[in-house]
């Protein structure tokens, strides 16, 4: 097939903008404003390159679409394949979303070396789209752990006053999990001659050495996700970084870890998947129910957001290895909302504290008097978060819900107790910074949200709204696909009962 | 009448021994006082860059098959084209790097270049030694040459410590190996390594205690040469103390051509014995790879922190042989190669660090370098993560194959420990990347980088930064050398 490589050219688009503004010289106030627009304008131009991909993608069959292919190290039966599938899709696609809104919200905040940051977000761009569409273990690697740099550089650059120790722990906790990942790989490569995803697939790892390939994997994805109790970089990261890093965190990183848990765990080790399903469960009901408890009580707005994360997470988690349609739906529809949401939460933070330089909850109060669109808009995505229906949040959860009630009735319980935790701790927070009187005096000149700072929340609230009232579009991209995984777990999984009975 | 040797597959030894000692006369007959040495010692080294070049060209034309000579003492192969050419060019750039340190810190001597020739040439015998006696004789015309260039720079009190500290454990280094040689070849009677392997081979199982006692003394002393754990201790001191480009230098040329050594002697004559020193080697590597991390993390002086990297690098190039297969020759082979042009790199941005004309050593002096010299502060950042090991990077690449190798042979306790000290070692080379780009600027390091640097820079960070486009190129080579050294 000689078709255009549309993928590797989404991938691989922002990366041409990073050189060329690399190639930007002169002088300074000129080198800013190019630079910004480079970025803004590649990374629209990838938008609408990924809106193209989408139009053109069926939503009926469960292959990979798009795929291209090309030798690399032909001596290792490594290549180079790209491809997308129901599942990758929508996260290319808010993967592409969010990064012209990240290179937006940036635009006035950030006047320090601008030209590295633009670079590093561009950079930071194709390699997530890179490891979505990656359809060869050794090249998602690569993309994998390449995402380190970026976001490293991003955090300990532009970061507030702890950046150093944020991004180290970052780093380092994140790379701990992924080398282990990576021996997994090999192991994976040995057994089966090859590093193909689609190939991986379909074929049969001995139920002995899924266990330690499972483990090896939850290790890396673990620390992405993250789940508890290897969360606590999280926190740390999500403080120090800009706002804008703190987006593209919350919403495109930590879902790498539940992107790689439906694309390699489940359907790659299905036996080692059934028999930590437990684990799974008590690790997600105690982020879900404790980080939510931790969330309560945080003073910092970042914070309690990025706690949020984790349990939001944590119902991630669960939806996904219930082994239901519902549930890894509503897993995947839940990391799309929670990329929205988050992205939207921390964005508004952002706001304010360009405005005053805290983010100490105490430091507000009132502010629906000086800023009622703010306030709106806030209590919109407050709202998402909680799961409220009609927004994005509540489609994720109640399928997630659904699915864990078909699977463990005990599950369903405790994680529906992390609803109103959920509830109890945002609008807590909403109603100390929103509501009371305006008494402080750094508040008393604050001013409502910019027409720049409009643009940015516009696409974000539509798409939350139009997620939770009319789900079926981004429903069935994905459908078939999980519909497919599911098949093939259950006749693996029928394959190794049948093995095992025979065998006694 | 004695039968003249077919002097071809020594033919480039040959030429870069009559050119260090052309070169030798010729700055012995040069004019000397003030600017007539910085002439001679500049002529010189261009000369001898020449000569290595051409050596280059003379070393890839017998990439044939297995050439034997010198009563089978000498041998050619694919696997020893490949080391020389990895240690040619790296002899090459360290004199292109050296030049203007030593004409700055008045050491401009014609000698520099030409004991660099000669230990050069002690490194290709010791690549194609086929005999116990022909070893010996490279590794000590190479650690002789090492010992001087060392304290080349003779005002400098720390310099001649590093000499005589690396002369005098050195020494005992030989001295442990010359007795391994000589116990093996009294339980054996022969110090060929063809007969070796066939005498070892043909016992059936059973080892004499003797021979493996020879063993254990030629591998100290071989783990003294490639610095790795429990024989690294001069490693540190010598690197602080010598010049800076000497240093670059020791990086790399030597360690290479040890290693190489180290495969050969291994693979070769003790092939057949794999299970008795495999344990050995894990140990080493293992014990090189801990102490690279951790002993790092301390450390304030940029070359120090290098020589305990470079002591965690050997490391896991030695998980390649302690595989011992096909495979992990291979990707200690690449692995080699990576290393070479990652770690020239990283010591000329080390050299381009002065301030006030002056070398500045420490790591804080990096401090904020990322405002001056944006371009430069890129390099290093690359460089660094390519040494920790992070995708898409040429040291990634590395690593990879190294653990490939170390899994496909279900070593996997080995490869376990590897990827976490990697984790540990990614620490002290991400506190480099925190200080150029998340520190503010104390003092601005002086901002005109030498030309001749500054290409060795772009060529190595270029290098490092897209080997993964196209990596076959140094995979099949090393593939096919690996093989030569199997097939015989």
């Amino acid at each position: 097939m000689t078709q255009l490589p549309i993928l590797s050219l989404l991938t691989f688009l922002p990366l041409v903008g990073a050189v060329f503004i690399l190639t930007i010289r002169g002088d300074e106030a000129i080198v800013k404003r190019n630079a910004r627009h480079v970025a803004l304008w590649t990374s629209v131009i990838n938008f609408a390159l990924s809106m193209f991909i989408w139009v053109h993608f069926d939503t009926t069959t469960a292959d990979f679409q798009f795929v291209e292919s090309k030798p690399w190290m032909p001596a290792f039966n490594i290549g180079y394949k790209m491809g997308i599938d129901g599942i990758s899709m929508l996260f290319v696609l808010l993967t592409t979303l969010l990064t012209p809104i990240c290179i937006l919200a940036s635009w006035e905040n950030i006047n320090d070396r601008v030209k590295e940051y633009m670079i590093s977000f561009l950079v930071l761009e194709t390699f997530m789209i890179g490891m979505f569409c990656a359809l060869d273990l050794v090249v998602f690697y690569i993309f994998f752990e390449a995402v380190l740099i970026p976001m490293f550089l991003i955090i300990g650059v532009w970061g507030g006053p702890r950046r150093v120790y944020a991004s180290f722990k970052f780093f380092l906790y994140t790379l701990a999990g992924s080398v282990l990942m990576l021996l997994a790989i090999m192991a994976m490569y040995f057994d089966a001659g090859t590093t193909d995803i689609p190939g991986l697939m379909v074929h049969r790892f001995p139920p002995e050495r899924q266990t330690w390939l499972w483990l090896a994997f939850f290790a890396s994805f673990a620390v992405k996700i993250p789940m508890w109790p290897v969360h606590t970089w999280l926190p740390d990261a999500h403080v120090e970084a800009p706002t804008a890093g703190s987006v593209i965190l919350a919403a495109v990183l930590l879902k790498f870890g539940g992107y790689g848990l439906l694309r390699f765990s489940l359907p790659m080790f299905p036996d080692a998947s059934v028999m930590f399903t437990p684990l799974i469960y008590t690790l997600s009901i105690i982020a879900v129910i404790y980080t939510s408890l931790v969330a309560l009580a945080q003073e910092d707005m970042k914070k309690l957001i990025a706690y949020s994360s984790v349990a939001h997470m944590g119902f991630v988690t669960i939806g996904a290895f219930t082994l239901t349609v519902q549930g890894i739906e509503g897993a995947i529809y839940q990391m799309l909302a929670h990329g929205v949401i988050s992205a939207a939460l921390f964005l508004i933070v952002g706001v304010v504290y360009d405005r005053i330089h805290s983010r100490e909850i105490a430091a507000y109060g009132g502010l629906v008097h000086r800023m009622p669109g703010y306030s709106l808009i806030f209590m919109v995505f407050m709202l998402g978060s909680v799961g409220l229906p009609g927004t994005a949040g509540f489609v994720g959860e109640f399928l997630v819900l659904v699915g864990a009630f078909k699977a463990n009735t005990w599950v369903a319980a405790f994680a529906a107790t992390g609803l109103i935790l959920g509830a109890a701790y945002m609008l807590y927070l909403y109603r100390r910074v929103i509501f009371g009187s305006l008494t402080k005096d750094s508040l008393a000149a604050i001013k409502d949200l910019s027409l720049r700072e409009f643009a940015i929340f516009a696409p974000l609230l539509v798409l939350v709204i139009w997620m939770g009232i009319y789900p079926a579009p981004f429903l069935d991209i994905m459908h078939v696909s999980v519909a497919n995984m599911i098949t093939q777990i259950d006749s693996a999984l029928n394959a190794s009962t049948a093995i095992s009975v025979a065998g006694q | 009448m004695a039968e003249i040797p077919n002097i071809i597959p020594a033919l480039p030894e040959l030429f870069l021994a009559s050119v260090g000692m052309a070169l030798l006369m010729l700055g012995v007959f040069h004019k000397t006082g003030g600017v007539e040495d910085i002439k001679a010692s500049r002529l010189i080294s261009l000369l001898s860059i020449v000569a290595l070049l051409l050596a280059v060209l003379l070393v890839s034309t017998l990439s044939g098959g297995r050439l034997p000579t010198f009563a089978n003492m000498f041998v050619s192969d694919t696997f020893a084209v490949y080391c020389k050419v990895l240690v040619l060019v790296g002899s090459a750039l360290a004199i292109i790097i050296s030049q203007g340190f030593l004409e700055r810190h008045d050491m401009a001597r014609f000698e520099y270049s030409i004991l660099i020739l000669f230990a050069t040439l002690g490194m290709m015998m010791m690549i194609s030694a086929n005999d116990l006696i022909s070893l010996y004789i490279g590794l000590e015309l190479q650690s002789l040459s090492l010992y001087v260039i060392a304290a080349f720079q003779r005002d400098d009190t720390r310099s001649t410590e590093a000499g005589l500290k690396y002369f005098v454990l050195g020494a005992v280094a030989s001295g442990m190996l010359l007795y391994g040689s000589s116990l093996v070849y009294g339980f054996t009677g022969t110090t060929n390594f063809d007969q070796l392997a066939a005498v070892l081979r043909g016992h059936g199982g059973e080892t004499s205690i003797g021979v493996i006692f020879g063993i254990v003394f030629i591998m100290a002393g071989l783990a003294f040469k490639v610095s790795a754990v429990p024989f690294h201790m001069w490693t540190p001191d010598v690197y602080e103390g010598a010049p800076t480009p000497v240093t670059a230098f020791f990086s790399v040329a030597p360690k290479i051509a040890a290693l190489a050594l180290f495969i050969r002697v291994m693979v070769g004559p003790f092939g057949g014995l794999v299970a008795d020193w495999q344990q050995i080697v894990i140990f080493i590597s293992m014990a090189s790879m801990a102490l690279g991390a951790l002993a790092a993390i301390n450390q304030t002086n940029i070359k120090r922190m290098m020589a305990y990297s470079s002591i965690g690098h050997v490391g896991y190039a030695l998980i390649g042989l302690a595989v011992g297969t096909e495979a992990g020759i291979q990707s200690v082979l690449i692995y080699l190669a990576i290393y070479l042009l990652m770690n020239i790199g990283v010591f000329t941005c080390i050299l381009s660090m002065r301030r006030d004309g002056h070398m500045v050593e420490n790591i804080k002096d990096l401090a904020g370098m990322s405002r001056t010299h944006p371009m430069l502060a890129l390099a290093l950042a690359i460089l660094m993560f390519s040494m920790a090991g992070i995708p898409p990077f040429a040291g990634f690449f590395g690593k990879f194959y190294v653990f490939v190798a170390a899994i496909e042979a279900h070593l996997y306790m080995l490869a376990i420990f590897g990827v976490l000290s990697s984790v540990v070692a990614a620490f002290y080379y991400l506190r480099i990347v925190q200080l150029v780009y998340f520190e503010d600027l104390d003092e601005a390091l002086d901002k005109s980088v030498a030309p001749e640097l500054g290409v060795v820079i772009t060529g190595a960070g270029l290098f490092v930064a897209f080997f993964f486009i196209y990596p076959t190129p140094v995979l099949s080579a090393a593939a096919a050398a690996a093989a030569a050294l199997f097939a015989g």
